[in-house]
Parts: C-alpha cells; structure tokens; sequence
C-alpha cells in the first residue's frame, strides 16, 4: 500500500506499541500487546504484522522509544519517552502545556513548549508509588479487573485513607483493612486518591503550566482522570490515543529524520 | 597523648625511610609512562600527569597516619573544621569524610556501612557517618589501618549531624571532642556571630595543646594560614581554567584532585602540588587540549559527588559531548581564600570558617549558581540529590526552578547518595541523564 512513511516503536515496561504515520504525519496504523520479555522476537513479529496489513517496510524509518529501546536493533534512532511523549501530544492536540504521562513502570510530567519542545520534566522516585504498577499490584490483591477499578473508585461516596505510598506497604495496608471488613470500593478510591496526590504533586515540583493533558496506559481509568481534575482544579485534555503517543512522538522523529535526508 | 620512643622509630623508618623512598620510585615510574588509563581516552583527554603526585600525597598521608600514633598527636576532623590550628600544633590530621569518599569510590563503603547498620545506625543517617562509624567498629578500610584519634575536631559548618556523629566517635574512643558552633549566615555574617566563633576557636587552643603535649607557636599558625591561603588560591586558579572553551579540566578531574586541598591544607606540599597542577592545566589551556575530547556542551554539577558513579557518569556524558566544567562543591575549598588573613589567624579563620556554602542561606546558593553559569557559559545544571547530605540538598527544588524560569537553562535534579551506591539506580538515572541530554540539544 505504500501509505506509511515512517514507524515508531514504544517498548514499556507493561504494553510494547507500534505505530505507522503517512507522509504528513497522521497516525494510520497501530498495534499494542502486553510487553513480552524477549523484546526482540516481539518487535520481529511486529513488524512482520505491519508488512503484512501494510506491505513492504524496505528503507522505511524506525525509531524506537521506551524502556527497552535499546533492544530495537532495527530502529534508526532511539530517543527517550519524554522527547516521544511531548512531540506525539503535541502533534494531536496542536499546544503545549502540562503532560501527564502515567505509565507501568514510571509517571512523568512533561512541560510542552509553545513549538513542541520539552522545557522541563519530572520523573516519580525510583520507587513504584505514583506509577501504574501501584494500581496493577492493589488490584491483583483485591481480585478486581485492572479495567474495572476506576469505575469501582468512583462509585464509592467514602473513601479510605491509604497513608503508604510504597506498593509493597501498601499492598498490607489494605490486607489489614480487609482483614477489619472495610469494603472494596472505598479502598479503591483512597488507593486512586494515593496515586493521584503522588503524581501532582509531581506537577507542583515543576510548576503547572496550563493546559493539562494527560497520556499513557493508566488514564484510561475514569476515577485518575477525574482525581487528577479534582486535585489541580484543571480540566484535562487527552489525545485521541493516549497509549500510543510514546511510538506515535518516535513515528515522527522517524518522518522528520527522512525529510531532512531527502531534502 | 603518650609518646612512645619505639613508635617514633617505626614511624621514621616506615614512613620517612622505607614510605617515602617507594613512594618516590611509584610516582617516578609513574611520571615516565604517564598515569594508568583507567577511563576512555578515546572521548575524554587522557589523565592529568599530576595524577601521580595525587597519589604520591595521599598514600603517603595514610601511610603516615598507620604508624603516627604515639609519635605524632592525631586528631580526626570534619571536612569544614578550622584545621590550621592542628596542623600548627603538629597534629596528623585524619579527615572521616575523605576516608569515607575514598571509601566509596573504591566501592568498598557498602560493605563498610553494613557494619554501622549491623550494630543498629538507620540507613537514614549519612552514609559518610556510616561508612566512618563502621570502619570505626569493624577496622576495616582500603588505606590499612586508621590512627586511633588522642582528639576529635567537629565544625558545625557542613551539617548538624558531625554533632552526634562525633559524639559516638567520642564515646567510642574516650578522646576529648571540640565542637566549634558556627551560626548560620542567612544573608551576610553578623560581627557578633564571628565574634562567637572566635572565641570558641581561642578556647580550644589549650585543649589541643594540652593533648598534644606542646605549646602553639603564632609564628607557626601564621605561616600555615599563608600555605593555607596559596593553596586555596592556586586550586581556585585551577578551578577558574574551566572558563576556558574547552574546558582544560572537568568537575570529574576536580573531584579526584582535590584530596589534598581538603585533608592537607596547611602544608608547604600542597601549595607545591597545585603549583604544578595550575602548569598542567595552563599547558593544556595553550594547546586547547579539552578534557571532554568533543566537547559541545557545558554543564554544572551541584552537591557532591556520586563517588561510586565517577568514571560511569564521566564517560557517559563525554560520549554525548557534554562536559561538566563547574561544581559549587569543589568551589567551596577556593572561594574563600581571599577571606583568610595570616596576620589575624583568629579572627579571620572565624570570617572564613562561618561562611561556606552549606552554612549560609539557599538564595546565596542560587546566586552563586547563577554566576557560575555566566562566567562558566554554562548550558544547563545537574543538581545531585544527595540523600545523604540534606543540608546541600535542601532548597534544590526552587533553585532548580528558578535556573529553568529566570535563566532559561534546562536543569536536572538526579536522585543518588554521594556513598550509599544502594540509594543509585541506574536504569532510572540513566532514563532521567538521556532525556535531559535530548532537551540539550
């Protein structure tokens, strides 16, 4: 078909993404599946996928992003997730801003400039707290579906009070609570209400320049969403993809690497 | 302390017989076939020949403090302490934070540290504190063996913890302790607060005479307060030879030479061996010889050192062309030279001793910074988070946000300890350091 010009490749720590873009930049293709441990049979596949749906891939740009970028060895280039994150948010929602990007293994908040350029950002502590993991490990625990537990916070009045911010302390905290017959619900909520305080208070340390936005696997979960509003007191915007703007930011430093050699 | 004859022999013979005279053979070979190449010459300059005098200087200071005690008075002091009256009165000084950076970057302070840990000190205390406290208990440390201390030194200057830190060694040791209190200096010394810290200094001149078993000679405090002087303005000189595009020498050169200006202050030696660094580095200044081989952008490094990351985080930069050519750390053994007056010996050690980068205000931090970023031609900051050293580290968030909103350069803070390499992770530091270097470029 001919139609991608480029393709970038987001290998996290949870979800690996692939993403193809057209000569102006549109996102055309994409393909997403839990990260699997041999990174580079999973890249193999899913290229061989893309050249299936799409044709040929020969002297197609690639670059790479994510935790286990440097294990694309068919990638031209391989840039950070923050770099990938501002430029795909940027290209879709047309503004710079704040970004929130929660993912499995870290959150980070990105401040966007007026051309797309990161001027400043903030990583969560090398700890689990703030990040999707956190969620991924309380719900596990709690037998609740990952999908299901922002609809299970939100639909709780009350609300406990989870005071560790360690995955791991956090996790007996709530064993504890079960153990003295608080419902589930509540302590989902106060879980949600953990993470979110964590991550803005990541945007305080920055400073938030406004608007917010928000990208990444975890804010698929209404209940972030909306503590995330609550806690700013700003209304967030989300690209149409929020976990596929890591490959889609990589799919456009690819495009952008092949004009500038074309031209 | 109790002198001991047959001490003293063992000491002449160790040290200024047999010591000296390897030593002098190591440096020499040495010198002919120029230093080991430990770190990537291919991007990074290769090592300063200095280097062998470095380690000429330091081995030989262990090497005296194995056999000094009864021979010599030794006192153990904090990094910050107003050493000159010491060295004047013939004491073998031993610095635990130097020991401990030692400590570290031979990547033994883990283990050492596990032994302060191990008798029930929290993890939470610095881990300079430890890795000297466990050497303390278990004896263990890379140089042989430390002296036993007749006298502890502590200045309140770097942090509060020397206070409870040097108590324990006291205790420990049942060896007299001096604290010098220095007040904080939030804006400009107050006349009062050098007046008190004066005083203090004055009061612990008999205790240390009377441990050391002589009397001080003026003459003799005056003319290590000149050495003190020199070599503080030699190592300034050296320091300001970073302005130079490229930069001659990189905070990590810093890091590694300025053992001497802390531990040896003092003494002749010293201003002889930043004499000859300052000839190095001019030389290298002459030929635009750069110690980043590429170098195309200039950074600034805030806090200590990560002293078990030194050569990944040099070689790490350097491949990326980024040189690190200023740090308010290894500054603050030369700004003050101009301070110290070798005809006022106490009053001007209170004016110099009250006012170091950790005992005065974080705005003065800021200021310094942002200084060094014009004079420096700076292109952004790493600010080390230092678990360990709260004093350095408090205030980084608003300084950091200050250097990105007034001045505009990108600025990262890097979370690690100087010596606990449990609190370092690298895949979490390498992701911050990667996407800091792209907003670089």
């Amino acid at each position: 078909m001919g139609r991608i010009s480029a393709i970038g490749i987001d290998v996290g720590s949870t979800t690996a993404k692939i993403v193809g873009v057209d000569e102006g930049g549109e996102l055309v293709w994409k393909y997403i599946e839990p990260a699997h441990p041999r990174v580079e049979e999973q890249v193999d596949r899913f290229l061989r996928k893309l050249e299936e749906e799409n044709g040929p891939i020969d002297g197609i740009p690639i670059v790479a992003t994510g935790y286990g970028r440097n294990l694309v060895h068919q990638a031209t280039r391989k840039v950070t997730e923050i770099t990938c994150h501002a430029l795909g948010v940027f290209r879709q929602l047309g503004h710079g801003g704040t970004l929130i990007d929660i993912g499995g293994q870290d959150s980070k908040v990105i401040v966007i400039g007026p051309s797309g350029e990161v001027v400043d950002f903030a990583m969560n502590d090398k700890c689990a707290a703030g990040t999707g993991r956190f969620l991924e490990n309380t719900a596990g625990r709690l037998m609740v579906k990952l999908d299901e537990m922002g609809q299970l916070a939100l639909s709780s009045e009350e609300e406990v009070p989870i005071s560790s911010t360690c995955t791991v302390f956090a996790e007996s905290e709530i064993i504890s609570m079960i153990a003295h017959g608080v419902r589930v619900e509540p302590i989902l909520k106060g879980l949600h209400r953990s993470l979110v305080k964590r991550v803005v208070a990541m945007v305080r340390s920055v400073g938030l320049v406004p608007p917010l936005m928000l990208s990444g696997g975890v804010v698929k979960n209404p209940a972030i969403r909306k503590m995330i509003e609550e806690e700013t007191g700003q209304k967030v915007t989300m690209p149409e993809h929020p976990q596929f703007m890591g490959a889609y930011g990589a799919a456009l430093i690819a495009l952008r690497g092949k004009r500038r050699t074309n031209a | 302390m109790k002198r001991d004859w047959r001490a003293s022999i063992r000491y002449y013979w160790n040290v200024k017989v047999l010591g000296n005279a390897y030593l002098r053979w190591q440096r020499w070979r040495m010198e002919r076939k120029g230093p080991p190449r430990r770190w990537r010459t291919d991007i990074l300059a290769p090592p300063l020949k200095i280097g062998a005098r470095t380690k000429e200087l330091i081995s030989r200071h262990y090497l005296e403090g194995r056999y000094a005690n009864g021979h010599k008075p030794v006192a153990w002091v904090t990094s910050g302490a107003p050493v000159e009256i010491l060295q004047a009165l013939g004491y073998y000084v031993l610095y635990p934070e130097n020991h401990g950076a030692l400590c570290g970057a031979r990547k033994v302070s883990v283990e050492i540290s596990t032994e302060a840990e191990n008798a029930g000190y929290s993890r939470d205390i610095c881990s300079y504190a430890r890795t000297d406290i466990g050497a303390m208990l278990s004896g263990k440390t890379p140089v042989g063996k430390l002296p036993k201390p007749d006298l502890l030194f502590a200045c309140t200057n770097i942090c509060q913890t020397v206070l409870f830190w040097y108590r324990v060694l006291a205790e420990h040791f049942k060896v007299p302790l001096i604290v010098i209190d220095t007040p904080f200096v939030y804006t400009s010394p107050q006349e009062y607060s050098i007046q008190y810290v004066k005083k203090q200094l004055e009061n612990a001149v008999p205790i240390a005479e009377k441990v050391a078993g002589r009397k001080l000679s003026y003459k003799k405090l005056k003319q290590v307060m000149r050495y003190s002087r020199m070599a503080a303005e030699l190592w300034l000189q050296v320091m300001e030879r970073g302005k130079n595009r490229p930069a001659p020498i990189s905070v990590f050169d810093q890091f590694i030479h300025m053992a001497p200006i802390v531990e040896m202050r003092g003494k002749p030696e010293t201003v002889d061996f930043y004499a000859a660094m300052l000839r190095e580095v001019d030389d290298r200044v002459k030929k635009g010889i750069g110690a980043v081989r590429n170098e195309q952008r200039r950074l600034l490094w805030d806090n200590l050192p990560i002293w078990y990351k030194l050569r990944e985080l040099s070689e790490y930069l350097a491949e990326r062309g980024v040189a690190v050519v200023a740090s308010t750390y290894t500054m603050a053994w030369g700004e003050l030279a101009p301070l110290i007056d070798p005809e006022k010996p106490f009053e001007s050690m209170a004016r110099t001793y009250i006012q170091p980068i950790l005992n005065v205000g974080t705005g003065k931090k800021l200021e310094k910074m942002k200084r060094m970023i014009e004079e420096y031609h700076l292109d952004g900051a790493i600010l080390h988070s230092d678990r360990s050293c709260k004093p350095y580290s408090i205030g980084q968030v608003d300084q950091r946000n200050r250097l990105i909103r007034d001045y505009g350069v990108p600025a990262l803070l890097l979370e690690a300890d100087h010596n606990d390499p449990r609190s370092y992770a690298d895949e979490q530091a390498r992701a911050r350091l990667d996407a800091f270097i792209e907003m670089l470029y």
